[in-house]
């Protein structure tokens, strides 16, 4: 599952223009950057800004569907959706590892989230008030998540495209389990179906809201793309994603709650109504509804695990100790 | 006693019976406890046969600065390769 | 006889079950995010296997009543399993005991259940036998770390064993249901693996320097009647809150 379009990087960097050019032939002869290769600090630091948000996404993704699965309706869907939010954790694993080549360690990258100074996908701060959710989760958010994630896999740093290649793979069905939750509500029960439009109206403008600000807002696309670490544009991706759902959405009898969302035939694609970027501010800024609430848990696991990871090292350090004086014992 | 948990780097034999191969990495606290979390991390989806681990800070790498040094005499030795040698159509594959 | 076995079934189901709903509540919120991959690997083994166990416990009843059926729309006291699957999380010690109590108890079990008389149950049992090794081995070497680990662990370790202890002895608990399959060759006496279960607790127990509590120590019982402790209810609460809230759907 994705964050959204990155937040507040600095991409400035100091190097000379020769080394700069140097850089720049390579990402457009599409060679990929490797870790200990020589790169322009200001491309560093956007990466581990943006794998380490992305990182952070895949954990705190993990919260609002990991709500209900001691709920799930059956076991089967409680299975799909363990293993879905356990996939989620093992991307931002993924991540995290892609994160370090670039000299930037997990704990690091964690203790930041946890001070509240690292960002995340806002979507993430919404509740999940039933099951439906779920659904519209893995339909919505997983779906917009793969229109970024697939141009990811040809990102120019090795390690990150890497990690994409392997989370792209596995999420394969995260969207699928999704849209088959909707589908089935959407065919149940009126009282399925209200929960599975209400799910609808309140998840699709912040799934819309995953792709960033629009394209003249965002101040870092064009070094990205440059960079060749982002290879669309926030509106080319948001667009991709409303074309290919709005007629997923009617197939299963439901409407994306946009009264001005219609076909365009001229460009091919659904025009859509204005999406209300203060409330993407005001939630990217900590004040959604859940914000404090997913801090929170991340904190408490975090501090409640201390005492496991530290005994897990002093083990390991006692087992070291032991093999040496018994070495030493034998020689 | 550091709270930093080590880095180990994970390679994984497919079941297509390939040579282990570099998936990722990890943190554990040994290798008890990598070899497990690789289990649970990178075979989920019946990808392997086998697992190494290896502690990231065992790897020696080449320097990068080193790359045409070592790798660049290769390319003109066109000769270790198939295709240098003409031999008629007539033959057959070869 | 079927009577017997249906009972049986739905004992196993329901401790996997349970237990696999109580380790998956870890998914998210574990000490390390490679233990937020390794609980749910272990839930997802547990809840599977319960489900292979449900279906059958359907087939031998023949009153229809599926997986789901028997998984979420039982009352309280119609569930069967140990109460030692039924205890809450607590900290990570508490999981990692409870774990190693019940993988260590049930890889005895699935290994003699490979020969069942009963060709399904024996099929199950080939599959989790497998699932239950990496448990054991999961739980033993968490269980020596923390008791070997630092101070702090070493006394949480032993804090969850001794909150556990009294839970173990249900495990190996005898009546006319398993006394007539274990007669019929169809699933083992759960008294007879008491003695290796010991040794194998002992084992870890040691490397672990942690000390094996009295075995004459007073021992719970009442799950297999249905008398659970009060913390099922809520676990019973979510399970089937779907379920009951909106009756005879299809999810």
């Amino acid at each position: 599952m994705y964050s959204q379009g990155l937040i507040g990087a600095q991409t400035s960097t100091e190097e000379d223009e020769a080394f700069l050019a140097r850089f720049q032939e390579r990402i457009d002869a599409e060679e990929k950057i490797e870790p200990t290769d020589d790169m322009p600090e200001g491309y560093r630091r956007t990466l581990i800004r943006q794998i380490g948000q992305h990182a952070h996404s895949e954990i705190v993704g993990m919260l609002p569907e990991g709500n209900w699965i001691t709920r799930a309706p059956t076991l089967r869907r409680k299975a799909a959706l363990l293993a879905k939010v356990q996939d989620e954790g093992g991307h931002g694993l993924y991540l995290y590892s892609a994160a370090e080549t670039l000299g930037v360690t997990r704990e690091q990258m964690s203790e930041e989230l946890l001070a509240g100074k690292a960002k995340y996908s806002s979507i993430f701060n919404y509740p999940t008030l039933t099951w439906a959710d779920i659904g519209a989760i893995g339909w919505l958010v997983d779906g917009a998540a793969i229109m970024n994630q697939i141009p990811l896999c040809r990102c120019s740093y090795g390690p990150y495209a890497r990690a994409m290649i392997r989370v792209c793979k596995e999420e394969s069905f995260h969207q699928r389990q999704g849209y088959e939750i909707m589908m089935t509500l959407a065919r149940g029960t009126d009282a399925q179906k209200e929960m599975a439009q209400d799910a609808l109206d309140r998840w699709w403008w912040p799934s819309l809201m995953m792709f960033g600000p629009h394209d003249g807002d965002s101040v870092h696309g064009d070094q990205s793309a440059k960079w060749k670490i982002k290879r669309f544009t926030n509106d080319e991706l948001r667009q991709k994603f409303v074309n290919a759902t709005v007629p997923q959405a009617e197939f299963i009898g439901l409407k994306v709650p946009d009264p001005e969302c219609r076909w365009n035939e001229e460009k091919q694609g659904y025009d859509i109504g204005p999406i209300d970027w203060d409330e993407f501010w005001r939630v990217v800024k900590g004040n959604g509804p859940m914000n404090r609430e997913r801090l929170e848990a991340r904190r408490k696991a975090h501090e409640e695990g201390a005492w496991v990871r530290e005994a897990a090292n002093a083990y390991a350090a006692k087992r070291k100790a032991r093999k040496q004086a018994a070495k030493i014992a034998a020689e | 006693m550091t709270n930093e948990t080590p880095l180990w780097e994970v390679f994984i034999r497919p079941r297509n019976g390939l040579a282990h191969r570099h998936c990722g990495s990890l943190h554990a606290a040994d290798a008890e406890m990598a070899l497990q979390a690789a289990r649970d991390v990178y075979t989920r989806r019946g990808e392997g046969t086998s697992i190494w681990v290896v502690p990231s800070a065992e790897i020696t790498a080449s320097d990068p600065k080193d790359k045409d040094a070592l790798f660049e005499p290769t390319a003109d030795k066109i000769y270790r390769h198939p295709t240098f040698y003409d031999i008629p159509d007539d033959v057959g594959h070869m | 006889m079927k009577e017997d076995l249906f009972e049986l079934l739905l004992r196993l189901a329901d401790d996997h079950l349970i237990l696999g709903h109580r380790v998956s509540e870890w998914c998210g919120h574990a000490p390390m995010l490679e233990e937020d991959l390794a609980l749910p690997n272990i839930a997802l083994d547990l809840i599977g296997q319960s489900r292979a166990l449900y279906t059958y416990a359907g087939e031998i009843e023949g009153r229809g009543r599926d997986e789901d059926q028997l998984a979420y729309l039982r009352l309280e006291r119609e569930y069967r399993n140990v109460l030692l699957v039924e205890r809450p999380n607590g900290d990570f010690a508490h999981t990692i005991a409870r774990q190693l109590f019940f993988s260590v108890y049930m890889q005895a079990w699935w290994r003699e259940a490979v020969g069942s008389a009963d060709e399904t149950l024996a099929a199950i049992a080939a599959k989790a036998v497998k699932e239950a090794d990496y448990h054991v081995r999961h739980a033993a070497e968490w269980t020596i770390r923390l008791g070997d680990g630092t101070q702090e662990s070493s006394r949480r370790m032993a804090a969850a064993v001794d909150a556990l202890w009294s839970y173990t002895g249900e495990l190996f608990e005898t009546d006319s249901v398993t006394d007539a399959l274990a007669g019929a060759g169809v699933a083992p006496d759960p008294a007879m693996l008491k003695a290796g279960w010991e040794r194998v607790i002992a084992e870890v127990f040691t490397e672990a320097t942690l000390d094996v509590p009295d075995a004459q120590a007073w021992q719970q019982t009442g799950g297999r009647r249905g008398r659970h402790g009060e913390e099922m209810g809520y676990l019973l609460a979510d399970l089937q809150y779907i379920q009951r809230a909106y009756p005879g759907m299809t999810w």
